[in-house]
């Protein structure tokens, strides 16, 4: 090879800067005293915390007021001899979880390094319940890791014959969705367990799950109301959103358990737990509308021209131009929206529900576990921190889904 | 459009009467008076090119010939069916007349041929391997096939105009409008979308343009007409409108232009 005719591939590739951790460290951390001062600093404060931490962890909490309450914290008081049901809709909820993921990364690798991470620390978990709980648990759960990471590799092959599944997806989850909950609530020929006698992390998950599903249909609706041409639509659909907008979600949630009963003729009885979840669907929902407002109002005008120009009727303009674009650039917004709802059944415990928080409470007042606080409310906050991420890698996922042909 | 329109090389300008517009008048919301009494009556098959200065109400003036704006006097007559506030009148005529605009407005959500295919399918109600069919020949026919299967953000300018017009002809309109095709684009390819604007004014397709390509009106249009404040101050072939203007404003705006 002569010089004067390098390689093209030596000649188009960006220069890369390769530095060894130390000469890294040397130029970002120690590069003159000031900034080595600092790095001392932060590193001795960061040091400090983490052996406080990990001292509590390991030396001083007393973790049986978690391992002994586990099937409370997660399914509360769900009868014992119909346990079988929620293990099965977590089995259901995983196969779906893993075949989802496999048609989704139908065309990359199955498991990049944070899924592999992610993955490792589930598994570890599993194996590490064994102490504290049972084998038979700590086994029953692997088992259905498998199920999930096989499921994902299924997934994977048909995805890559049927392409057209992934638009299907979202209705298959909304069936999955009424199956879970036809198995947890019973009825037909299963015995029937009343709403109301739901609790813990159960409970939490239903309501949110429950209040998502039904305040985003509602949320588009209000939205496009209040940009309605129809006066009157319009109108309440700004007298909806402004009320519950002026309004704290915890008076809604006391309103709803307090004076709708009072309100209503004595004969009919709604089921404590529907009141709540509609009170937050309609608190989300009124949120919800105001964001994908936002979304509606960034689509440029020619878009909705074009699309009557060419003969389409103000429905179809809405339904099949402007929303999905509206919708897709507020996701991030939306998928915020839901984590805080997520966080906000959290007050149901105030309202007297016995859900994450208010069966910890419960949980705490047992004379076997006084003055446990510490150690309960770490629990909850890894468990309400693990769910919400999940939402925040879920919504990651979908955004880059949607993102093809981004202009 | 047939078989037929598209072979003849010179149409025949019929005397069958698909625009008319008459005294039309507009305000805008803050009083401006945008267009004060326009009229203007367009043959079948023949091109007429609206010039004028900016602000002139031109581009106003031809989106009132499909509801894209409204007016508060006079009356436009569209392929003999009148303009009125009903939808379902005002969408009869939306499906007859086809508009390409300034900045292509084609919906990056979709591919070029869902863009293409997406109103015969929801509003002609076409099955949808016909409306792919007649898609598909139309990409070719403004050269960009290859493409169909791209979203309009990975296209240039150029091409995504000519993806609108496309998109425009597969209604099959019997008018075009074009509002400014060329005034977004590169100079370099605003001669690839005159071409297809050419092409299409040769098969005997009804078209207003409004547009500052006065080649494009020399050349392709059978009248050209200039508008200035909301008033249509002069009507006149190509030649007589460039080289023998009778109005002093035609001329002053020719002055500028050339």
């Amino acid at each position: 090879m002569t010089t004067t005719n390098p390689e093209p591939s030596a000649l188009s590739a960006p220069p890369t800067a390769q530095i060894s951790p130390v000469a890294w460290a040397k130029r970002n951390l120690f590069s003159d005293w000031s900034n080595t001062i600092l790095t001392v600093v932060c590193l001795g404060a960061i040091a400090w915390l983490a052996y406080g931490l990990l001292n509590w962890i390991f030396t001083q909490a007393q973790w049986q007021v978690i391992s002994a309450n586990l099937r409370l914290f997660f399914v509360g008081r769900y009868p014992a001899q119909l346990m079988w049901r929620p293990w099965t809709v977590l089995g259901i909820i995983a196969l779906s979880a893993g075949l989802t993921w496999g048609i989704l990364a139908r065309s990359t690798w199955l498991f990049n390094q944070t899924g592999l991470v992610v993955l490792g620390v589930i598994a570890a978990i599993c194996v590490a319940l064994a102490v504290p709980v049972s084998l038979n648990t700590s086994l029953l759960l692997l088992a259905i890791l498998g199920v999930s990471v096989a499921a994902a590799f299924a997934g994977q092959r048909i995805g890559q014959r049927f392409p057209t599944l992934v638009s299907w997806l979202p209705l298959i989850w909304l069936g999955i969705f009424f199956v879970v909950f036809g198995l947890i609530r019973g009825g037909l020929f299963l015995q029937e367990v009343r709403l109301d006698d739901l609790s813990g992390l159960l409970l939490t998950l239903l309501t949110a799950i429950v209040s998502i599903v039904l305040s985003f249909p509602l949320g588009v609706l209000l939205a496009l109301g209040r940009q309605s041409n129809l006066p009157v639509v319009r109108w309440m659909s700004i007298g909806f959103i402004e009320i519950i907008r002026g309004l704290p979600l915890i008076t809604i949630l006391f309103m709803s358990s307090l004076l709708v009963p009072l309100v209503l003729p004595p004969n009919v009885r709604i089921d404590r737990v529907v009141r709540a979840i509609a009170g937050l669907t309609l608190f989300s929902a009124a949120y919800l509308a105001e964001n994908v407002r936002g979304g509606l109002q960034s689509i440029p005008r020619g878009q909705s021209e074009a699309a009557k120009a060419l003969g389409l009727s103000a429905p179809l303009v809405t339904v099949l131009i402007i929303l999905p674009q509206a919708l897709k650039a507020v996701i991030p917004t939306i998928v915020g929206q839901f984590i805080s709802l997520f966080k906000d059944t959290s007050l149901l415990a105030i309202v007297g529900f016995a859900e994450l928080l208010g069966i910890s409470q419960s949980i705490l007042s047992n004379p076997n576990f006084l003055g446990r606080y510490q150690e309960v409310y770490a629990f909850d906050t890894v468990i309400y921190f693990c769910c919400c991420y999940a939402m925040a890698l879920a919504s990651r996922r979908l955004e880059r889904q949607l993102g093809t042909g981004q202009r | 459009m047939t078989q037929a329109q598209t072979d003849t090389i010179q149409p025949e300008v019929s005397s069958e009467k698909v625009i008319i517009a008459r005294d039309v008048e507009k305000w805008y919301d803050n009083n401006f008076h945008v267009l004060r009494g326009v009229s203007l009556t367009v043959n079948k098959g023949e091109v007429v090119v609206v010039m004028g200065p900016s602000g002139s109400g031109k581009s106003t003036f031809i989106r009132t010939f499909n509801a894209l704006e409204s007016y508060q006097k006079g009356s436009i007559e569209i392929d003999g069916i009148k303009l009125s506030h009903d939808l379902k009148n005002i969408e009869t005529i939306r499906r007859e007349v086809g508009m390409v605009f300034q900045q292509f407005n084609l919906f990056p959500h979709l591919t070029v041929l869902k863009n293409v295919t997406l109103s015969p399918i929801w509003v002609r109600r076409w099955p949808k391997a016909k409306a792919e069919e007649v898609a598909l020949q139309l990409l070719e026919r403004v050269g960009i096939l290859e493409q169909a299967h791209k979203f309009p953000g990975q296209l240039s300018g150029g091409q995504q105009q000519r993806v609108a017009i496309a998109r425009a002809l597969a209604m099959q309109p019997k008018i075009m409008l074009f509002d400014e095709p060329t005034s977004a684009l590169d100079p370099e390819m605003v001669r690839e979308v005159l071409d297809v604007m050419r092409t299409l004014a040769n098969s005997g397709m009804t078209m207003v343009c409004v547009t500052h390509e006065v080649g494009f009106a020399r050349e392709v249009a059978d009248r050209v007409v200039l508008m200035d404040s909301g008033v249509l101050v002069e009507e006149a072939t190509p030649e007589e409108f460039f080289q023998n203007p009778k109005e002093e404003r035609t001329q002053k705006f020719l002055s500028q232009i050339l």
